[in-house]
């Protein structure tokens, strides 16, 4: 019979996983964590002043005209909302497939997804130009009429898919999590560590009668996320594919947009696990190498799949005979934006090749250097499909080049900013491994299964 | 407002029951003891770990969880509602014609639909969890702070079917629990 790998290395107690976990929250965190702490709330700083500035101004600041009317801020849109897929990917579909393995990783992704749509959700907001009408998104009984929002616009599902998400998200993240603030609520030796905490975890005590309601509800939030987080990303590619633009009008966008969704945000994953792993060298017993080279293997294999996308958009471009279809590709490819076309495909499909060698996928030098290709990579896709498509359509009158201003690099710089303030502070204050759920999976690899 | 906050106080403060505890090793002693309890009658007890044990619902005669119904309920609300709200806003109250598209579109309905189904399902579950599992409660008695940490244990509560103080104590002791005491919980 072939042996389980351990999941958790170290040969710990219970108790060593409580300790451990909870040290970061309990001390002051280590040298690494303000290393990466003030850069990042440097970038948030930059960030608030660029997006005042634009606001103050004017959209005129970013580069968007006519013809390219979606720019940065729609790409950088789509960018996050993407990468968040990848923690909802880990805490919901790898738990319903039981890969046990997720347990070290999930919180952290989970939280990477609350991020990152938070940060996503900024972008079209600051797109609109007049962010403080953001409520005429909703479809609220008004004087006007009431004139209501247009439901057959794929804009106005995104409204309804981004904010579902976010919440769905944030409840199933912070319901997994009631157990574990409970136990900090436990260990708190002063008194307002034992009021916030003892407020955030209600009362959760872990009685089976309890356990048995939630383990129902964690299954249930699961089979719900799934669907979900598809949708999502479903929804943002009809924002693309239901226009009649040669380049966005095409039927494969939705499991397209998913896969390479899945591909970034497993990207950032292995980032950010490779920076906790070396700010932090205590998670490396719970973020272990089989566990990244196991994201490694999803991104060469997501990473195929765009691929795979990439060559059949093509392939149809021709076979549809359309003119106007096929000079679209053509001009993606060989046209005045060659270079970022290039820089996808690069990116995105030759270089994680490289993880076909197993040393190669357990490599952290080699991983985390793919990794920020992807995200380079996944960010030039989006960069492809917006820009391109609109700076030459149907007509050569229409057409023009997209300037990239100071304040489109300002906004993208500064995203990341807030992300990873965010993601800082969550180390800091929660605890960023699922205690409850490591705990149960201790014993796998060990020997001493007593289930078999 | 004072007044208010010792209402709430009152309401979310648990009402504890005193009875006998004992403390188990492992989560494998503790689904052992778990069925031995029951099939010495007792149909009250509860039993405290820091993460969910396996088979435990068995051990301790649980039916299954009701919250799938939570869901289910509050999906099917969620569903209609999403229908209701479109085919309202978009064919009655103020019908515009788009792109020559019936006023009812269906077809393009159905992610708002299909959202609002998840949203209304996904929350409602939470709220019926939290509900069933009388949550949330303002500083419940904690039996041992170790409990969500390391340590497994049993609770015989003193309103369960033919407590004695006693018994179930000995009861306890016989299961080799460790620590076996009165306590609130």
């Amino acid at each position: 019979m072939i042996k389980r790998e351990i999941l958790i290395e170290g040969n710990k107690t219970y108790k060593d996983i409580t300790d451990e976990i909870c040290a970061p929250v309990e001390t002051l965190p280590p040298k690494g964590w303000f290393y990466y702490f003030i850069p990042a709330k440097l970038g948030l700083l930059f960030y608030l002043s660029v997006v005042a500035t634009i606001l103050g101004v004017g959209m005129g600041l970013m580069g968007v005209n006519h013809p390219v009317g979606w720019g940065t801020d729609i790409v950088t849109f789509v960018f996050w909302v993407g990468i968040g897929h990848a923690g909802t990917l880990i805490s919901a579909i790898l738990f319903l497939f039981r890969q046990k393995w997720r347990t070290g990783i999930n919180r952290t992704a989970e939280a990477m997804t609350i991020f990152a749509v938070m940060t996503a959700g900024i972008f079209p907001l600051i797109h609109t130009g007049r962010p403080w009408l953001a409520y005429w998104l909703l479809p609220y009984p008004n004087q006007r009429g009431p004139l209501w929002v247009n439901f057959r616009s794929p804009l106005l599902w995104d409204v309804f898919a981004v904010s579902t998400y976010l919440t769905v998200s944030l409840v199933f993240w912070y319901i997994g999590m009631v157990p574990d603030i409970a136990t900090l609520r436990d260990r708190a030796k002063n008194k307002i560590r034992k009021l916030v905490y003892g407020a955030l975890s209600l009362g959760w005590r872990g009685t089976n009668r309890n356990w048995q309601h939630y383990e129902s509800l964690y299954l249930i939030l699961a089979g719900l996320s799934t669907p979900l987080v598809l949708s999502v990303h479903s929804i943002v590619s009809f924002d693309f594919a239901i226009s009649g633009l040669p380049g966005w009008h095409t039927t494969i966008f939705p499991p397209y947009f998913v896969a390479g969704a899945i591909f970034s945000g497993f990207a950032m994953v292995v980032t950010l696990m490779i920076l906790i792993r070396i700010g932090m060298p205590q998670m490396k017993d719970y973020v272990t190498i089989n566990h990244l080279e196991v994201m490694n293997k999803i991104i060469m294999a997501t990473g195929l799949m765009v691929g795979y996308a990439y060559a059949s958009e093509f392939f149809i471009a021709w076979y549809s005979g359309v003119e106007y279809e096929k000079y679209a590709f053509i001009n993606r490819a060989f046209g005045p934006y060659w270079w970022s076309y290039w820089i996808m495909a690069g990116c995105n499909v030759i270089i994680p090749q490289i993880f076909w060698f197993r040393n190669m996928r357990r490599s952290i030098p080699v991983m985390f250097v793919v990794s920020i290709f992807v995200n380079i990579g996944m960010w030039f896709e989006r960069f492809v499909i917006t820009v391109t498509s609109l700076h030459r359509d149907f007509l050569p009158a229409n057409w023009g080049m997209f300037n990239f201003t100071f304040y489109d690099f300002g906004v993208i710089i500064g995203s990341f900013g807030m992300f990873f303030t965010l993601f800082l502070l969550f180390l800091r204050v929660l605890p960023m491994v699922a205690m409850s759920e490591v705990k149960p999976v201790l014993n796998v690899g060990r020997g001493e299964d007593h289930h078999a | 407002m004072l007044e208010l906050i010792d209402q709430l106080n009152s309401k979310l403060r648990s009402k504890t029951v005193n009875g006998v505890v004992g403390f188990f090793e492992d989560e494998y002693s503790l689904l052992e003891a778990a069925e031995k309890t029951y099939a010495a009658g007792f149909r009250k007890f509860d039993t405290i770990s820091p993460f969910p044990i396996h088979g435990m619902d068995d051990a301790m005669g649980l039916k299954r969880s009701v919250v799938p119904w939570f869901t289910f309920i509050a999906g099917s609300i969620g569903c209609a509602f999403g229908v209701w709200l479109q085919w309202w806003t978009s064919a009655v109250s103020w019908p515009i014609n788009v792109g020559g598209k019936p006023m009812f579109s269906l077809p393009a309905f159905i992610p708002v639909i299909f959202e609002l189904t998840i949203l209304f399902g996904a929350l409602t579950s939470v709220a019926g969890m939290l509900w069933l599992c009388g949550l949330p409660k303002v500083d419940p008695p904690v039996i041992d702070p170790d409990l969500t940490c390391h340590k497994f244990a049993l609770f015989i509560p003193e309103n369960d079917d033919g407590f004695n103080e006693q018994k179930a104590a000995d009861h306890l002791r016989s299961l080799k629990a460790k620590d076996v005491r009165k306590t609130e919980f």
